[in-house]
């Protein structure tokens, strides 16, 4: 049987998909259900002073109309965060109360007020517009710069900080200044986003009085965890009677991984009313209530000798958490982040410190990438002005500076495990002919137009996270993974994952992994995950974890079922265990003809001595059944790393970029399907160059979200890109051992400095993110007026 | 209320529906037929693409009442006698993709692309897929899907 691994199967998943029969949340309607509709704040920030309801509770249809003081009669808790930060002065982060419905004050438009519950959706929208509600309107705080200058929108939180976080040796980082000969600065914005899923979230609640089982179908990454949280904090109903169902997701990009308050209120709400409670979400709702992602003011300088060897950087950054702290909010701008400052370069010693601010804006959490972005787009900015400023060349600027011996402990927090930075920059360089853009350049400029080559040489830390060392961070759970192995009698296999599949092609390349190691055809392996009730306890998807940390479990699991197989195999073949060897879906007795397949195994183990054996075929002792359950605990974060190269060509005339060529070369380690690791980087690289040329979630002073439909959120096309040229090396990862490393976020971490360091290479100024078509007509604008003014 | 007759996907359909219906709403919630998704309230998303009289249409965008006496076809209707249509078997082959979310609609208008561009270019094709957003792919995959079933439609 050929390896399963590395090939380039086409997915299971395809099918149901492409024939209209995916299964969503909103596609699902149980029985005798009512239709939710949310009040939500028209305003940014305002005190409640009352609400009315009495209208809306006589309409048409309405069953009832629920407000924060009903949930605060059933004592059911408020939402958390996740990841507790501790702040330089050796303080705990300070988080507000977030009641799932606002009882005293609202904090951002689209913050909940109510929910009305009717027959019909349309008699829940018409009642939802009865009801009253008497604000007193506060001056709005929407900047993140102006933020810990402003009113204060929580009581006791000063400044609005939630915390002042430090990582790296200050003394050490400010000698190296010192004795610098050349000190590099540069403010860094990076723009607010929206994630986007096409799929906006969904809840149906549905409880049984009989069973007094409470089910939530719910548009989770992360069923397990969202079970866990609303059991354990909001107090919604016990665990062990609490079924979380994330069946088709579309699409989730980190937006989906935290249990909302919503989930909360409609699985509170089908319990309360008796009835299945079903609530969708529209797409402006999406915009004002979903997590956004990004959001930072940085100040960033680089130290510098004048051989160009980078000697120290300095980071200071504020990061806008929104009206409160989101479950993975506060570990986003610091560990997901801080780490990352220092890129792929052998930097000594650094700097990083980070505020995180509360502003009147929807919560800020992680969107794919996470902090890593973030991170990649301030080094991958200032390395290259450095180079400019040193009059260097831009790629031998990058190679002076590259690690080179692995493993490398940095010196803040990662010790890399491997890579080679050079087999990637260099494998790009040349397919990106990076010795031909000068006659490029030229060529461009005969037709008007301005030509720019930006790199981003880049790492990431995936495949999150160990355990001991998460919590050692502050994290609030351990992040290992779960998985089962489950052999039907008839020699088919169930394989259940905690990790969850919206997009990643999971039920693909998890059956790939199972068919390589125990050789059981791919048709004959179903991979089961999205229900709490089915599988066991699993921390979901996102960091690019599923791979290195879930597919490693389930690797471990099929070891187990093969251990298991030699011992029956070995005395169904009258031989020693040790004997026993395992290859391709067998067991065998070397220079023998004996052999059993492990479908026989699997029904002798559920069948044991029946069928007329007199002896049981199990050696003494062992339990029956083929079952294996694995959990594994990784020992490091993975470490992707790769090149990427972007021209762009700007029109001076209209100041219109467009990405002429984009080519990147990765090492994700081992591939297990290059097809799918292709997708991946595809759309990574559509949100990283979205986020580079066209997105923003922009707020205007008071708090209103400007760009809150697809009217007005310049979403990518498809006309929007070339096609992207894409390559690869391979280090395998020395801390998983089916040595991948992760592959979900690379390209939008990857590609918004790369696509950056073009736009400012081709027009000669500096410009912030989204670089449209007026930003840069007008960079150009002001370059040519100072410039005249010089002269 | 009002009375509407149709054909979806083969099958004579006599509804009486609210004179507001959307097309889209007619689909799914009183046909059932989930295929066709929502992914915006501004007609620009593309997840809702469905044909009426061979022609893709935002079903988010129109009148259940304007598609009366009309032959529509849905997401569901392409598979025949248990085979895809060779664009659905286009977007398996070279993982046009993901989530799946986007996915009927994407497929929907790619057929009619593909009807009214014999031979359509990477730039038609993106031209013509400008009115459906995908969030996964990027795009690349889709494109290579549409070429793909050039000459097959």
């Amino acid at each position: 049987m050929a390896s399963m691994i590395g090939s380039k199967v086409e997915r299971k998943e395809d099918k149901k998909f492409l024939t209209g029969k995916g299964r969503y949340t909103a596609d699902i309607n149980l029985h005798n259900q009512l239709h939710a509709v949310f009040i939500r704040s028209p305003h940014a920030r305002a005190e409640i002073k009352s609400i009315d309801t009495l209208k809306a509770k006589k309409a048409s249809g309405v069953v009832d109309v629920l407000v924060g003081k009903d949930m605060q009669d059933d004592k059911i808790g408020g939402l958390i965060a996740g990841w507790k930060i501790v702040s330089k002065d050796g303080t705990d982060m300070k988080c507000p109360a977030h009641p799932p419905l606002a009882t005293d004050s609202v904090n951002y438009v689209g913050d909940h007020i109510g929910l009305v519950v009717a027959e019909t959706l349309q008699e829940a929208k018409d009642a939802a517009d009865l009801v009253k509600v008497d604000y007193r309107v506060l001056k709005a705080v929407a900047s993140t710069a102006e933020a810990m200058n402003s009113d204060v929108i929580h009581d006791g939180i000063e400044k609005n900080l939630c915390f002042d976080w430090e990582l790296g040796d200050k003394a050490k980082t400010d000698e190296a200044f010192s004795n610098a000969d050349k000190v590099v600065e540069m403010d860094i914005l990076n723009n607010r986003l929206v994630p986007n899923a096409m799929e906006p979230r969904a809840s149906i609640g549905d409880y049984n009085s009989s069973s007094e089982e409470l089910t939530l179908y719910t548009t989770s990454q992360n069923p397990h965890l969202s079970r866990l949280v609303m059991s354990a904090f909001n107090a919604v109903h016990p665990e062990h009677k609490f079924r979380v169902i994330a069946p088709d997701v579309g699409g989730g990009f980190g937006s989906k991984i935290y249990p909302y308050s919503e989930d909360v209120i409609i699985a509170w709400a089908a319990k309360k009313l008796q009835r299945p409670v079903k609530w969708v979400c529209e797409r402006t709702e999406s915009f004002l209530s979903d997590c956004h992602g990004r959001d930072h003011i940085t100040k960033c300088s680089l130290a510098l000798k004048k051989d160009g060897i980078v000697t120290g950087l300095k980071v200071d950054t504020i990061a806008n958490l929104g009206g409160y702290a989101s479950l993975f909010a506060t570990v986003t701008p610091t560990y997901l982040y801080g780490p990352l400052v220092l890129g792929l370069y052998n930097i000594p010693t650094a700097y990083c410190n980070v505020k995180a601010v509360y502003t009147n804006t929807a919560p800020v959490d992680a969107y794919r990438g996470a902090g890593r972005p973030e991170a990649t787009y301030l080094i991958e900015r200032i390395m290259d002005k450095a180079a400019k400023e040193l009059g260097m060349d831009r790629a031998d600027f990058r190679k002076k500076n590259f690690i080179r011996q692995f493993p490398h402990q940095q010196c803040l927090v990662h010790n890399i495990d491997s890579g080679d930075y050079d087999a990637h920059f260099d494998k790009a360089l040349n397919l990106a002919d990076y010795t031909g853009f000068e006659k490029r350049k030229a060529e461009s400029a005969a037709k008007g137009k301005l030509r720019g080559i930006g790199f981003s040489t880049y790492i990431e830390a995936c495949g999150i996270a160990p355990s001991a060392a998460v919590m050692s961070l502050g994290a609030g759970v351990g992040l290992w993974e779960s998985a089962e192995i489950r052999f039907n009698p008839t020699g088919n296999v169930s394989v259940f994952t905690g990790t969850h599949s919206h997009g990643q092609s999971h039920d693909t390349t998890f059956a790939q992994i199972v068919a390589d190691k125990l050789g059981v055809l791919m048709e004959n392996i179903e991979l089961v995950h999205g229900d709490t009730d089915k599988g066991p306890f699993g921390m979901g998807t996102y960091g690019s974890r599923s791979l290195a940390v879930g597919g490693t479990a389930i690797a471990k699991a099929c070891d187990k079922i093969i251990e298991k197989g030699k011992a029956v195999a070995a005395k169904m073949l009258e031989a020693n265990v040790d004997e026993i060897e395992f290859k391709d879906g067998e067991f065998i007795v070397p220079n023998t003809n004996k052999k059993k397949t492990i479908g026989e195994i699997a029904f002798a183990c559920y069948l044991p001595g029946t069928y007329g054996e007199i002896k049981s075929p199990l050696p003494e002792g062992m339990e029956p059944g083929l079952k294996e359950t694995a959990f594994y605990d990784p020992v490091n974060f993975s470490f992707p790393a790769g090149s990427h190269i972007c021209e762009v060509e700007v029109d001076p005339a209209t100041g219109e970029t467009k990405v002429d060529t984009y080519t990147c070369v990765d090492d994700f380690g081992n591939l297990i399907n290059p097809m799918i690791v292709e997708g991946q980087i595809h759309g990574g690289l559509a949100q990283g160059i979205g986020q580079a040329l066209y997105e923003n979630a922009y707020y205007d002073e008071t708090g209103q979200l400007v760009t809150a439909s697809y009217m007005d959120y310049c979403m990518p096309r498809a006309d929007n890109f070339p096609e992207f040229r894409i390559d690869y090396t391979c280090t395998p990862a020395t801390s998983n051992p089916l040595g991948v490393k992760g592959c979900g976020e690379a390209g939008a971490i990857a590609s918004p400095p790369a696509v950056m360091n073009a736009v400012v290479d081709a027009i000669g100024t500096e410009v912030t993110m989204p670089a449209t078509a007026q930003k840069v007509w007008k960079a150009l604008k002001e370059k040519s007026k100072s410039a005249k003014k010089a002269a | 209320m009002i009375r509407i007759n149709v054909n979806v996907n083969g099958n004579l359909v006599k509804k009486e529906i609210a004179d507001n219906t959307l097309l889209v709403t007619l689909i799914r919630e009183n046909l059932n037929l989930t295929g066709t998704h929502v992914g915006c309230d501004t007609s620009q998303c593309g997840s809702c693409v469905v044909h009426v009289d061979g022609k893709s249409v935002k079903s988010c965008t129109m009148l259940a009442v304007d598609a009366n006496g009309s032959d529509i076809t849905t997401i569901e209707g392409l598979e025949k006698e248990g085979k895809l249509h060779p664009v659905q078997e286009s977007f398996k082959k070279h993982h046009g993709l993901q989530c799946g979310y986007c996915t009927p609609g994407m497929v929907m208008s790619s057929i009619d692309l593909l009807k009214t561009h014999k031979n359509p270019s990477d730039e038609d094709i993106r031209k013509g897929l400008e009115g459906n957003i995908c969030r996964c792919t990027g795009y690349q995959n889709i494109v290579a899907s549409v070429k793909g079933a050039i000459g097959k439609v």
